[in-house]
């Protein structure tokens, strides 16, 4: 059976996503060493302790992304990260840096090692690198791959994937994105964030609403049309004699409805996005999520009724399957 | 020593003649020191170069330039994967973009692109333990970074000084999606555009640039009152990224500078008659946003 690996970015998401049936929760410490370093959101330390406590007593786990890249200088922050995860118990580590893999195999060579998207290791050769070198236990596939090339790639590899099964999505390589940064001089390799609310106006214009990001307009919204925060990649933009979502439709992924084949082409984990959600969305699509795979593995299908459910809670009320399908490209 | 001129690869779908004509005349008219060739953007752009390899990388050598292979930035499958092995079993010198190459390249002179994630010292110890010859730091890094970085390490570094810079990279071809075409019968569409296909916001402010599966920045990048810093800071060899614009007269204006011959403020001028089409940034270096132009010096610069 595929393993369910739910978001928390607060204790009270935590409880949420365990009670729903996550097999493991992902979250991140309270600074920059996570990749959704958001105001309000994540763990302190007494936090985390509490929460690995409450999760280890009922059986489930407990990953913490450390997943920034480290900024030159100031390593240390990020070793102590590595540190205070392995004191507390978390089961695993999730991290996309080669000098902290490298760090974290040297120094706490018992802590079991997950690659986070954003290292974007896409093919066997890449892989390979990670699970020689720094005995990464299982990697995080990028949102690149459609389910046959998951397929071959799962039969070359030693090692188990996780893949994104449902929210928010990056059109690009994660990783190798500097978008953000080049608008507003954040982004998530180096402070954890895309598109930050600090950058983020709202204006009216002639009865539209207007979304801008660093100054620069990311989308106009007629009254009638529900208005979306502009994530940059997701915008209405011009080229050409084109117009409109040049890069991506503000969807979220939802790829409930290939989950056999997911799991037919040997992906061990499935992961929710989202540690940016309050609980009662967490307890939705966790509840929904685990239904599915338990119905899958009883009857070795999902039923429609549950795969449109989670459809409903998609964002904009539009799911995609993203890169799993070739279309997409 | 003064610092050394790299140009780096082609990102655009130029038509192959016209590429293979850029390197003859690069071979013949550019103060550069280091040419980095082949297709970093789409495998399926792959065969379109492949006949022209041999005969630019012979006239760039016979030039006196020492001359390394690029890998494609994203590897998506197995068929792009068997191509790159290729690539780095060929014998020549290769720039790898993607950690799977750098594996296969362990213990042998490499240089890694600026699409590997280097962003702090036990990163870049990783890749010199690896057998790294140089690496091309990621455009985004500020300077205390790149400082930080510089101060110590066995590696030979290089920096992105010219050109649009690359921003991203997806397995979705955006040129196709624009154009309303599929990315398997795409028919090169990207062709049409020789410095990607300007990007506007609905106020049609100019925003980004799209090349196939990769989005560009819209201005420029131009670090040339910056080049004195980057130098003292142990920075040996400085990248100018081709665009379709008059690219040996750019490569001089940058060697005037680097060997003292030119003042940094009169480069810029002549910079701006050279690519009159375009905006100028150097926002990253200074810690601010990429699309930025700072006039400010860096801190312990002049």
């Amino acid at each position: 059976m595929m393993e369910l690996v739910c978001p928390a970015g607060t204790p009270a998401a935590f409880r949420a996503a365990v009670e729903a049936g996550a097999d493991a929760v992902y979250v991140g410490f309270r600074d920059e060493t996570n990749a959704r370093n958001f105001p309000g959101l994540n763990f302190s330390v007494p936090e985390l302790k509490e929460a690995i406590g409450l999760a280890h007593g009922l059986r489930r786990k407990v990953f913490v992304a450390i997943n920034t890249f480290p900024r030159a200088g100031e390593e240390a922050l990020w070793h102590r990260a590595l540190a205070a995860a392995e004191d507390l118990g978390a089961d695993a580590v999730i991290l996309a840096d080669i000098g902290l893999l490298d760090h974290a195999a040297r120094r706490h060579p018992k802590l079991r090692l997950h690659l986070s998207v954003q290292a974007a290791a896409s093919h066997a050769d890449a892989i390979r690198i990670y699970v020689e070198e720094f005995r990464v236990r299982r990697v995080v596939l990028p949102r690149v791959l459609t389910v046959p090339e998951i397929a071959a790639l799962n039969a070359r590899i030693a090692v188990e994937t996780e893949v994104f099964a449902f929210g928010g999505m990056c059109p690009m390589a994660e990783g190798r994105c500097s978008l953000s940064s080049y608008v507003t001089g954040q982004s998530p390799n180096m402070s954890g964030v895309c598109s930050p609310a600090s950058h983020v106006r709202y204006e009216r214009r002639q009865g539209a609403l207007v979304s801008l990001l660093g100054g620069s307009v990311i989308n106009k919204f007629d009254p009638d049309e529900a208005a979306g925060y502009p994530t940059l990649c997701k915008g209405r933009f011009v080229a050409g004699a084109a117009g409109g979502y040049l890069f991506e439709e503000p969807v979220s992924l939802n790829a409930g409805p290939i989950l056999r084949d997911l799991e037919t082409a040997g992906v061990r984990a499935l992961k929710i996005e989202g540690r940016q959600r309050g609980r009662a969305y967490v307890t939705a699509v966790v509840a929904a999520f685990r239904k599915l795979i338990d119905e899958l593995e009883r009857t070795g299908d999902a039923p429609s009724d549950l795969v449109h459910a989670l459809g409903r809670l998609a964002e904009g009320q539009q799911g995609t399957t993203g890169a799993f399908g070739r279309a997409w490209r | 020593m003064s610092a050394r001129l790299a140009l780096g690869p082609v990102f655009f779908n130029w038509d192959a003649e016209a590429w293979r004509d850029f390197y003859f005349r690069i071979a013949d008219e550019a103060p550069v020191d280091v040419v980095y060739i082949g297709e970093v953007v789409c495998s399926k752009r792959l065969p379109l170069l492949a006949p022209h390899l041999e005969p630019v990388m012979q006239r760039l050598r016979r030039a006196g330039k020492e001359v390394a292979l690029s890998s494609l930035a994203l590897i998506a499958n197995e068929r792009e994967a068997v191509a790159m092995r290729g690539l780095c079993d060929g014998g020549a010198l290769v720039e790898a973009n993607d950690m799977g190459l750098a594996r296969r390249l362990a213990g042998r002179p490499h240089v890694l692109g600026p699409f590997v994630n280097i962003y702090n010292e036990s990163t870049l110890a990783y890749f010199a333990r690896n057998g790294a010859l140089r690496a091309c730091l990621p455009p985004e890094l500020p300077a205390a970074s790149i400082e930080r970085m510089a101060a110590g390490t066995p590696i030979e570094l290089e920096v992105l000084v010219f050109g649009r810079l690359p921003l991203a990279i997806s397995a979705r071809c955006f040129h196709a999606r624009v154009h309303d075409l599929h990315k398997d019968a795409c028919q090169f569409a990207c062709g049409q555009d020789p410095n990607g296909l300007p990007v506007e916001t609905l106020d049609h402010e100019p925003f980004l640039a799209i090349n196939g599966t990769q989005v560009l920045s819209h201005a420029c990048c131009a670090l040339l009152g910056e080049l004195g810093w980057l130098g003292r800071a142990g920075i040996v060899v400085f990248r100018l990224s081709p665009m379709a614009i008059e690219m040996p007269a750019v490569a001089r204006i940058y060697r005037d500078v680097t060997d003292g011959r030119l003042d940094p403020d009169e480069a810029l001028a002549m910079l701006r008659e050279t690519a009159p089409d375009f905006v100028f940034a150097n926002g990253f270096i200074h810690g601010t946003e990429g699309r930025a132009f700072e006039r400010a010096a860096l801190p312990g610069g002049e």
